[in-house]
């Protein structure tokens, strides 16, 4: 039987009340990130070229733009998600597995948030 | 032993296209950065061993797809014996496979084969 006060044994594994709510975040990413990825395969293979012209052209159209801009979120926040629980699951030395959520977190954010900016750009920016 | 496979590979194909969406990223700033860099990233998803990473990326994202469907489904309360999962189980790979194979056909242009 462990001495160690209780609060001492769970710090660092989460709010006992965030289950929930992450549980439900990944089925709404999921759902999401399926049915964009399925409109992302169908795009990159029906586009007319790959070369950075092409690209902007079809950026250029709102709602190509708008559902790209969908297909980074959901997929960067069902991503996010699914890391997470991975270093929960397998990371078991706390403080590699608390500097390794955060690293994960903060690397979505970054990468996402890059992704989402050139879209942007692309979309608005004069043609090529 | 089986089901435990396809569990496992849910996660590890999960995690590959994690790693695939930081290529994306690089894929869409080296677009916005402008020609010059998109030109240099171009040269670098034509190598051979990052094709073969985007082939692998196309099967994780099939097989986490259908396995995908298979957990909603089980979250939904269905399919959950054991008869049921090992039969769905086989599904997902065959369906995964055959989107996978289908959709290399339909990039075999875009992939460099036979241009």
């Amino acid at each position: 039987m462990s001495l160690r006060p209780a609060l001492g044994t769970v710090l660092g594994s989460g709010s006992a009340r965030a289950g929930v709510e992450h549980w439900w975040s990944q089925r709404v990413s999921a759902v999401a990130s399926a049915l964009l990825g399925l409109w992302f395969i169908y795009t990159l293979l029906t586009l007319p070229s790959l070369d950075r012209v092409a690209l902007i052209a079809w950026l250029a159209d709102p709602v190509s733009a708008t559902l790209m801009l969908l297909f980074l979120l959901a997929t960067f926040w069902h991503s996010a998600l699914g890391v997470q629980v991975v270093i929960e699951d397998y990371v078991h030395h706390k403080a590699l597995r608390v500097l390794g959520l955060l690293a994960a977190r903060y690397l979505h954010l970054l990468a996402g948030g890059a992704a989402a900016v050139s879209v942007l750009k692309l979309s608005f920016g004069e043609p090529a | 032993m089986y089901t435990m496979v396809l569990s496992i590979s849910h996660r590890i194909s999960g995690v590959f296209q994690s790693a695939g969406l930081l290529l994306l990223a690089a894929w869409l700033v080296a677009a916005a950065a402008g020609e010059p860099a998109y030109e240099h990233a171009s040269g670098w998803f034509a190598l051979p061993w990052v094709k073969l990473v985007l082939v692998g990326w196309l099967a994780a994202f099939w097989y986490h797809f259908f396995a995908g469907l298979r957990h909603l489904a089980w979250d939904a309360g269905k399919g959950l014996d054991k008869a049921s999962a090992r039969r769905s189980g086989a599904w997902v790979v065959v369906l995964a496979v055959l989107a996978t194979v289908g959709c290399l056909l339909a990039a075999l242009p875009l992939l460099g084969v036979g241009s």
